[in-house]
């Protein structure tokens, strides 16, 4: 007998305004997460950065996802299934803390964000559960 | 033979070791995190261990991409530090003990932990800043490190019980390894923190301090705290606390905690540190 899952995988879905990072959103994000990984090398970081769309087409990343990296949408980024952790040398490479990029997915300022960090973080109550509202 | 002393575990936050790199320990935002470390700088200098198995998750730096190894262990006689984007951290190269490394894989193979040897790859923040805010900024590390990479960004990712039992059977390699060898196993990550969207900068500090709180004396409720339960209470990133268990478990039962810290925040994490010194 295979042991049973200890929740539905519907579930993953169930957590406000976040992507958790399943097999299939890395699937998608594969050829996305390439072009980030290839940011790991100076070389490369200042390729991209003499022709970015130039350098975008090198990868097997479909076009909207070329746009949402011309357009540094680290929101759209997401929801084309790029995860933080590749989306944030991307980030480097612009010079941009970590702290700026997850921000910028928040939906709220740099500012803003930041002064929330310094006063405790985003409080859990209310935001763990679509369904349950808690 | 040899035996597991000690155990650490600590948050690898990237913007600490770039605080550190920087010189920036003594800034005002920075100064309140790194007084937590300062008992274990001090304590270290008495109980420098000859190796460090360290269990932490590499962040899209060598795996993630081609490979996804569940369980993983460095098996390089080097690794050097990570090109995360912005240049590699400017840390001392992280020297192996292979012997060591190649004892473990051996025996937890027999214990079915099927581990992924991997022959090359740099070493992100996730080990070199737990290093830097021991050991500080030495010439050279002062003992062996062996990598250990759990997955925890990809799921399926393990269940906190499946990294439980892989600290006990890192334990019982250790423990039937001939040469005489002083060995601590640090877990790192956490502790919450989601890195995007509406819920990101979510901090728990009550799930965060109960952790601590059970870590110690009472592990057992923690093996049982589900993937999804860490990603609704502690964020999408919070889930790095199953890597604490496996250094938690490998120390057996009784252990003597002396040291505890938490603090928020360092950039968008909550900041959690403990060393614990092995009873048996
Ligand atoms: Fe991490």
């Amino acid at each position: 007998m295979p042991r049973t899952r200890l929740y539905p995988l519907e579930d993953l879905e169930d957590i406000p305004g976040t992507k958790v990072f399943t097999a299939l959103r890395s699937r998608q994000g594969y050829y996305l997460h390439k072009f980030c990984m290839s940011l790991m090398k100076e070389a490369n970081r200042e390729e991209f950065k003499a022709d970015e769309k130039a350098y975008l087409d090198k990868f097997r990343m479909t076009e909207e996802q070329k746009q949402a990296v011309l357009d540094r949408d680290l929101t759209k980024l997401i929801d084309l299934g790029g995860n933080m952790y590749f989306l944030v040398k991307l980030a480097s490479t612009d010079g941009m803390s970590a702290q700026k990029a997850v921000s910028a997915t928040s939906g709220m300022s740099a500012d803003e964000y930041a002064k929330m960090m310094l006063e405790g973080g985003r409080n859990p109550a209310g935001i763990r559960s679509i369904r349950d509202k808690n | 033979m040899a035996r597991i002393t000690a155990g650490i575990a600590t948050s690898h936050v990237p913007a600490i070791g770039a605080a550190i790199d920087l010189g920036k320990q003594k800034d005002l935002y920075w100064a309140p995190v790194f007084q937590g470390y300062e008992f274990v700088k001090e304590w270290i200098k008495k109980n420098t261990p000859d190796v460090v198995i360290l269990v932490y998750n590499d962040h899209a730096s060598a795996l993630m991409m081609d490979i996804i190894p569940t369980f993983a262990i460095g098996f390089a006689e080097e690794f050097l530090s990570a090109d995360e984007g912005w240049g590699r951290r400017p840390v001392p190269v992280v020297k192996n003990h292979i012997e060591l490394a190649a004892h473990i894989s051996e025996q937890l193979v027999i214990d079915e932990f099927d581990i992924t040897l991997i022959n090359e790859m740099d070493v992100d923040h996730g080990l070199t800043v737990p290093l830097s805010l021991v050991f500080g900024q030495p010439e050279e590390w002062p003992c062996k490190v062996i990598p250990v990479c759990v997955n925890v960004s990809q799921f399926p990712t393990p269940s906190g019980e499946r990294c439980w039992k892989l600290g006990e059977a890192i334990r019982n390699a250790v423990k039937t390894f001939p040469e005489d060898l002083d060995v601590q196993v640090w877990g790192t990550g956490g502790m919450s923190h989601q890195l995007h969207g509406s819920r990101a900068g979510l901090i728990n500090e009550e799930f965060d301090r109960k952790f601590i709180d059970l870590l110690a004396h009472e592990p057992e409720e923690l093996k049982y705290i589900t993937r999804l339960e860490y990603l609704r209470e502690a964020g999408t990133e919070g889930i790095e606390l199953i890597m604490w268990l496996v250094m938690r478990a490998a120390l057996g039962y009784g252990v003597e905690e002396k040291k505890r810290f938490y603090r928020v925040p360092a950039s968008n994490t909550a900041v959690g540190h403990v060393v614990y010194e092995a009873k048996s």
